[in-house]
């Protein structure tokens, strides 16, 4: 059944889930949306990690493992993500990205 | 041969009661820190004592000369092996004397201070540069080497520089404090190439070795000429030039009437009977080198020291503070000294002068800081500095009436005084040797009594002021130094000095000259009949006079427009054709570099500072846009 699914079905999936993200994560001004898009960009890349795993290596699980510990350090980047967004919105009072530009010069 | 180790503590005694007190002086009782600093110096006065005694009288065979003992050295700074400084103690006649003398001066100076300076805030400041001063000065005195009596000769420039501007909030203290140390540290600059070319010369630094009459110093005359003298003469002469920069000789003797802005206890001990002789010590410790290789230079000494004397008398005359009278006097008497060397040779009874020199130095140390710690007597009763405002004060003031006025008929030389016999000795050196600075010196000694009594009798006599609140005499913390030191100046001179100090350390007879002494005697009391006469009553004699020689007058009066000299040399000539060029090219071309550096870096960051903008999303952009762009060139073109 899965035998019957060509890799590059997998791959177009990823592709266009890579640049819905980077779409996203250029166009939306809510922190919160951009940080929604960037998990989008790491997962399409798991999917990559995944399916050339099964169709490529079948007998190795390297690929498998490495898509567990791109969750863990996505789930621990999540979790500072939003630690810093709630202390804009504390400072700012806003999450909106535009107005995160007071440092510059 | 004895052993003198222990004389090391004598100046390092001094050096623990600066740190103490200058760490730890602020949390004591004023009183504490003064009995502190007077008690420490008190130990090494009797250590100077006992060294003194068992130098001159028990440690010594009779008969024999006296030789210079190296009692401590150590390496200090090893450059390399030929170039190495050493630190020690040298004892010797002189360095024996210089050590009585400043022991004993400064220990006067500092029980007077405890009266002089009470209720001073700074009263543990003031003890702690006193001992300071005292330590810098002793390290000189006992100096092995000429490197290490450089390094102490700086020391103590630094002590009278915090001294003389001890009362910080007065801007004439401040003026006159950075006066001092510049005008001394430029004469320096000529002591440190006199050093650098002697100890090149001669390949040491070793005072033993320099003044050693057979050794290779003194043997390399010969050497390299330079304008007609020898490089030997030259360098003398540049140390000389240091020399006369600390004792205040023409022309370097501006600063010193104008440190008199520091606390009289000060100019009692640094300005009147211990650093200003410092020039005198140094070139009686170099003296072999002096009188038997360079006479050029001694001839040099000879006329800058008869010519200080008179020029510095004829100003005291017409000074009208008290501490500025003093302070001329001082110049003067020093020129006797400078000159006493000067006219002196070397060995026997042809080293008259040289004894001549160190004991007027001992005795000029005993009654002129007699002279100004009276003075600050009468400065500490009246609360002014100027003669017109004092007069008629021997009633309110006995004590210090009475030594004041024997300090005065001590310096002009009435016997049986001190003043007397070392006066008469340096008469006796220059009669034998030049009759024209004889004759000077006759002068000055007849100037001398003339503006002494002057002082004299314008304190003490004269018209009687009427003062706000009466006068009353010093506390006895002041007035026993007083009595102390009056009693050394009528009894120095019974010193057997010809005996003791002497130029190759053997003593010879010595006897007083009466067609010399007689006619100096004479013209002191003459002077002091002249001051009698104009100054005793209040007369119209001296405005007279000083009506009809006007011209004279203000230019005596104007201390000859030395400083007006310096002034416009300084302010006209260089200010403006050296040192503005030299400013402009720092100001433009220096820091012109430097600013164009820093204006094109802050122009470069104007520049591209669009960049930074701190929107995120523009970075994300660039940064895809920038990937995918690479990726097409990998993938098309490569």
């Amino acid at each position: 059944m899965i035998q019957n699914i060509p890799l590059s079905y997998y791959l177009v999936i990823s592709t266009l889930m890579f640049f819905i993200g980077i779409y996203g994560f250029l166009t939306r001004r809510n922190l919160i949306t951009m940080l929604m898009s960037v998990e989008l960009i790491l997962n399409s890349v798991n999917i990559n990690f995944v399916a050339f795993n099964r169709y490529l290596y079948p007998q190795q699980l390297q690929g498998h493992f490495f898509m567990l510990i791109v969750i863990a350090v996505a789930a621990a980047e999540a979790a500072v993500a939003i630690a810093i967004i709630i202390n804009i919105y504390r400072n700012f009072k806003s999450i909106d990205v535009e107005n995160v530009d007071e440092m510059k010069y | 041969m004895a052993d003198y180790t222990y004389t090391l503590l004598i100046p390092l005694i001094p050096l623990f009661v600066f740190v103490l007190l200058g760490l730890t002086g602020h949390k004591m009782k004023p009183v504490v820190s003064g009995l502190i600093g007077t008690s420490g110096l008190g130990i090494s006065a009797i250590l100077a004592y006992a060294t003194a005694f068992k130098y001159f009288w028990t440690g010594h065979a009779t008969g024999t000369a006296y030789t210079s003992i190296k009692a401590f050295e150590v390496s200090w700074l090893h450059l390399t092996d030929k170039l190495t400084i050493h630190l020690g103690a040298l004892i010797d006649p002189i360095s024996v004397m210089m050590l009585v003398v400043i022991t004993t001066v400064s220990l006067m100076v500092h029980i007077y201070s405890i009266g002089y300076m009470k209720g001073d805030p700074g009263f543990y400041r003031f003890f702690s540069f006193l001992s300071l001063f005292s330590f810098s000065m002793l390290g000189l005195i006992l100096a092995t080497n000429i490197f290490q009596m450089y390094i102490f000769w700086e020391l103590v420039g630094v002590s009278s520089f915090l001294l003389i501007g001890y009362y910080y909030e007065k801007p004439s203290a401040v003026a006159a404090s950075k006066k001092a140390f510049i005008v001394t540290r430029f004469a320096d600059l000529g002591f440190l190439i006199g050093i650098l070319m002697l100890s090149f010369n001669t390949g040491t630094f070793d005072f033993q070795t320099l003044t050693d009459p057979h050794g290779p110093a003194i043997a390399s005359v010969g050497g390299a000429a330079f304008m007609g003298m020898s490089v030997l003469t030259w360098s003398l002469i540049f140390i000389f030039v240091g020399g006369a920069g600390k004792s205040a000789m023409f022309p370097f003797h501006i600063w010193l009437p104008d440190a008199m802005e520091g606390p009289t206890p000060v100019s009692a001990l640094i300005h009147a009977a211990t650093m200003v002789v410092a020039g005198v010590y140094l070139v009686a410790r170099l003296f072999p080198v002096y009188a038997l290789a360079a006479p050029d230079a001694l001839h040099v000494v000879a006329w800058v020291g008869g010519f200080s004397s008179i020029f510095a008398a004829v100003i005291a005359c017409t000074q009208t503070d008290i501490k500025r009278v003093l302070a001329f006097s001082t110049m003067s008497q020093i020129g006797y000294m400078m000159l006493a060397l000067g006219v002196s040779g070397f060995g026997g009874e042809d080293g008259l002068g040289f004894m001549a020199s160190n004991f007027h130095l001992f005795t000029h140390a005993m009654f002129k800081a007699l002279l100004f710690l009276g003075a600050g007597a009468v400065i500490h009763a009246v609360h002014s500095n100027e003669i017109t405002d004092m007069g008629g004060l021997r009633k309110h003031l006995p004590i210090t009436h009475i030594t004041f006025l024997i300090a005065c008929l001590t310096i002009a030389g009435i016997p049986p005084f001190s003043g007397f016999f070392s006066k008469d000795e340096i008469l006796a050196a220059a009669f034998h040797s030049n009759k024209f600075l004889f004759a000077i010196e006759y002068i000055v000694a007849g100037l001398t009594a003339f503006y002494m009594f002057r002082l004299y009798y314008g304190i003490f006599w004269g018209k009687n002021t009427h003062y706000h609140h009466t006068p009353h005499e010093a506390p006895k913390v002041m007035t026993i130094p007083l009595m102390i030191l009056a009693f050394g100046s009528i009894f120095a001179g019974f010193l057997p000095f010809h005996n003791l100090v002497t130029s190759d350390g053997k003593g010879f007879e010595s006897h007083i000259d009466w067609m010399i002494a007689i006619p100096s005697v004479l013209i002191g009391v003459i002077g002091i009949i002249i001051a009698t006469i104009m100054y005793k009553k209040p007369t119209a004699i001296p405005d007279k006079l000083a009506g009809t020689f006007k011209n004279l007058y203000k230019w005596a009066h104007r201390k000859f427009y030395m400083d007006e000299v310096y002034l416009y040399v300084t302010r006209k000539i260089i200010f403006r054709y050296i040192s503005a060029p030299i400013a402009w090219f720092d100001r433009h071309i220096v820091d012109g570099t430097m600013n164009g550096i820093a204006g094109m870096t802050v122009w470069a960051a104007y520049a591209i500072r669009g960049l930074q903008s701190g929107k995120l999303q523009q970075y994300a952009f660039v940064f895809v846009g920038g990937t995918v762009v690479l990726v097409l060139i990998f993938v098309y073109l490569v």
